[in-house]
């Protein structure tokens, strides 16, 4: 299910300090001509679908049209990523659409608590970081305690 | 413009890299769910004249396993003990497993789910009254850390909402590690022992794929943790599918490639998963067993896994064949023998299972039903929710079918090949599972001295999934930190010069800077092949003739001297490919990760003389289980001076009792 590009939509990121799919690719696919500075995918056939590029766009030019080998033509997903929520929109063949909305986030981008002020105390036990710092008790095999 | 099915990047490589040199204390290598650990956890236990790198492969806001996102974290021990975690790992993994190993991620493991939930990952919760909520709902029932009750499918999983879970877990790592300590996009490709020290890591080549550089980075402890291997067998769709593989398709074999080949022991690598999931999509069926009850059918009809027949089957495997959950290359076993026996396909009774939960529900209740439905593909298998749009497939209203996929490698999921590497120094673990370096005992440190794994790379010990990688990371970032202490006066001295190992990184730049003008279209020329050539030829070797789909995943003892015999002469090859551009070169790479990883897998099959998963592979001249001969392990390692492979068996040792 490779994504594609809508030539209309694609600015090449232009006004950004880096080109938003070509960044965020997992498997380096997206990649940004030069001449037309506009993106492409240059290898479908390893494109997981993983929307990474699809839902980073700050554009919406990148969607994703079913693999060729089984996915007949005609639905769509699209996504739409807000910042405590995604909104999935579900085109079926026939017409049927279907919305789904899905929290993705419940605090504040940016906020992760990466507790850089803990330092270890005993680097020869065991603990993590956060563990000893909260007094676990680490466990033992029943058999054995 | 045309596209072709090859790469044809943007980025062309040129004859002479710019070459970078670098030397800190600890290396990670990978930034999956593992390699966020460690970045989390690492300068919480370093000195401040310590230093540490680490490098991903791509960029970590979504790259390994999880960067799609996830509908469950599959590993959280909660009200259960590490021991009856032990016990569920070793019956699915047909009992030969490393318990120490097992038995110490549990101990570790909730502490990353409580995490992910603090930086903000939803969690679903259970209601008093039984009802579930979402994870932005359910925060009103407080913390799994405080207390609250998660919403089980299985007894060690629990429902996200987990969209976002790499984004998040990510900017944590990268908070904590710093951002001047991450390299991405640098592709990491061999590994470097020490000029003077026997079996000691000393560093790591690799190069960028955004800029024609080679990086030569030393260091006193590494940690490798790429992920596990796919598209090593040819996959059901060799299309534009074959892209849509179940593991990520990016996962090239490298954790296990890098530490094999500075001669770290391998451990269970016959060992393989060929997970049963939705045909062709491959959307997660977890959640339609477990939590929608769910019944698989076959052709006719018939909820085959509960006939009086495959009772009678399972018992030959007893007792694992015979416990409550039935091992998953069991229940592969089952569906092969449908479908063998022209009773397939094999179809997954949505209907049933969605008219009987809807009895007791409303119609706001039923909505939420649906959506819980959807969701579960939508977090993490976008594209079986079009697979459904595009066949105008409701689930509530038609069947799905399920198939089991070709093989994968990973030591994370439900399978367990990868390093043979140390537990923890704690008295109950047997002496034998201990590795030891200047007398003393480093946690998942894998044979070679100073070098780490995590994740897929930790053989013997599955079902960790990604809290229990991340958690294995943190373990091993640590260990790492207690190594570079101990060894500070080590310093690493590699015995290749810079030259020689530009040469070695770039060598396929050269073979096609040095080729490419004789012919009129370069893809094809006598004197090189591309990476994507060699690519069909490994998955036809080992589709073929080492167990793959196309015979239903069956070898015997002369397929796999045949395909061992191909497949050293695709190492030969290798000498002899060709890069244009910075993509093709990271997929002559890989595929050189892919031949070497297959090869150990299958030299492992060709090593054990049983069927020890049946389900996951057949060896037809032993088709059974042997236990009184095989109830070992079994481990391999290349010696890198002299180019051979030895293979032998471990002892497997009881440390949890039945």
């Amino acid at each position: 299910m490779p994504s594609f590009v809508i030539d209309e939509k694609c600015d090449g990121c232009k006004g950004g300090d880096k080109t938003a799919c070509m960044y965020i690719c997992p498997n380096d696919l997206m990649v940004l001509d030069p001449n037309t500075m506009k993106a492409y995918n240059q290898e479908p056939d390893q494109c997981w679908e993983c929307f990474s590029c699809v839902k980073i766009c700050p554009t919406q030019a990148i969607e994703v049209r079913g693999y060729a080998d089984f996915v007949p033509l005609g639905s769509s997903i699209m996504p739409m990523m807000g910042t405590e929520d995604v909104m999935w929109t579900c085109k079926f063949r026939n017409g049927t659409i279907k919305r789904f909305k899905f929290p993705i986030r419940t605090t504040a981008e940016g906020a992760a608590n990466a507790y850089s002020e803990l330092k270890g105390k005993d680097l020869d036990s065991e603990f993590l970081a956060t563990e000893e710092s909260e007094g676990y008790k680490m466990p033992k095999p029943q058999a054995t305690a | 413009m045309a596209i072709p099915n090859k790469p044809k990047g943007e980025l062309k490589a040129v004859r002479d890299p710019e070459v970078e040199e670098r030397e800190v204390d600890i290396l990670i290598v990978g930034g999956g769910m593992a390699a966020c650990g460690s970045a989390f956890e690492i300068k919480k236990w370093m000195s401040d004249d310590q230093s540490v790198l680490l490098v991903d492969k791509a960029a970590m806001e979504r790259s390994g396993a999880v960067a799609q996102g996830l509908s469950a974290i599959n590993t959280y021990i909660g009200d259960n003990t590490p021991d009856d975690y032990v016990r569920m790992v070793r019956n699915d993994l047909m009992g030969i497993v490393r318990e120490d190993l097992i038995f110490d991620l549990g101990c570790h493991v909730d502490d990353s789910v409580h995490l992910f939930e603090e930086w903000g990952l939803p969690v679903w919760k259970k209601t008093d009254d039984g009802k579930n909520l979402d994870g932005k709902k359910g925060l009103k029932q407080g913390t799994l850390k405080g207390g609250a009750t998660p919403v089980r499918t299985g007894k060690w999983q629990i429902m996200i909402n987990g969209e976002s879970y790499k984004r998040i877990v990510a900017e944590a790592a990268k908070k904590a590690i710093g951002e001047d300590n991450i390299l991405e996009r640098v592709f990491i490709v061999e590994l470097l022992l020490d000029a003077n020290q026997d079996n000691r890591i000393a560093g790591a080549v690799g190069f960028s794929v955004r800029e024609n550089k080679v990086y030569i980075i030393k260091c006193k402890a590494m940690m490798v943790a790429c992920g596990g291997a796919v598209n090593i067998y040819q996959p059901r769709s060799v299309g534009e599918g074959k892209g849509r593989a179940w593991y990520p398709v990016w996962n090239s074999g490298s954790t296990y490639y890098l530490c094999m080949k500075v001669g770290a022991e391998l451990s269970m690598m016959e060992n393989r998963f060929t997970p049963a999931r939705f045909k062709d999509g491959y959307g997660p069926v977890g959640a339609w067993f477990l939590l929608f009850k769910a019944k698989a059918l076959n052709g006719l009809g018939e909820a085959f896994a509960g006939s009086d027949a495959a009772k009678k089957e399972l018992e030959n495997y007893a007792p694992y064949g015979t416990a409550a959950i039935t091992p998953t290359c069991l229940r592969n076993h089952l569906m092969l023998f449908e479908m063998k026996e022209g009773r397939g396909p094999i179809i997954m009774d949505t209907v049933t299972a969605l008219a009987e939960i809807g009895k007791t529900m409303d119609k706001k209740e039923l909505k939420h039903l649906e959506s819980e439905a959807w969701e579960d593909f939508l977090d993490m298998t976008c594209g079986q929710a079009n697979l459904w749009c595009a066949t105008n497939t409701e689930p509530e209203k038609k069947n799905s079918e399920i198939m089991p996929t070709e093989p994968y490698l990973l030591g994370s999921h439900s399978g367990c090949c990868g390093l043979w590497t140390s537990g923890p120094d704690f008295d109950w673990i047997p002496d034998s599972y201990k590795i030891k370096y200047n007398g003393k005992v480093y946690n998942r440190m894998t044979t070679v001295n100073g070098l780490f794994t995590s994740g897929d790379g930790v053989g013997c010990s599955g079902h960790k999934f990604s809290s229990g990688s991340h958690a294995e990371g943190r373990m091993a970032a640590k260990s790492m930190v207690r190594l570079a202490r101990d060894d500070k006066d080590y310093k690493p001295t590699l015995s290749q010069s810079k030259e020689e190992l530009v040469e070695l990184v770039y060598k396929s730049v050269r073979v096609y800077l040095d080729n490419y003008k004789y012919t009129t279209a370069e893809d094809i020329n006598p004197n090189y092949l591309k990476p994507n050539g060699m690519m069909y030829r490994m998955m036809k070797a080992t589709h073929e003739y080492g167990a793959g789909t196309s015979t239903y995943y069956m070898t015997t003892s002369k397929n796999l001297e045949i395909v061992m015999d191909l497949l050293e002469t695709m190492r030969e090859d290798c000498e002899k490919l060709a890069s244009g551009d910075l993509h093709e070169l990271m997929r002559a790479w890989e595929i050189i990760h892919r031949i070497w990883t297959v090869e150990s897998h299958l030299r492992h099959i060709q090593y054990r003389k049983e069927t020890r998963y049946p389900g996951f592979y057949y060896q037809a001249d032993y088709p059974n289980q042997d236990d009184e001969n095989w109830f070992a392990f079994t481990n391999s390692k290349f010696d890198p001076k002299a180019g051979t492979w030895d293979v032998f068996k471990r002892d497997y040792v009881q440390i949890i009792p039945s």
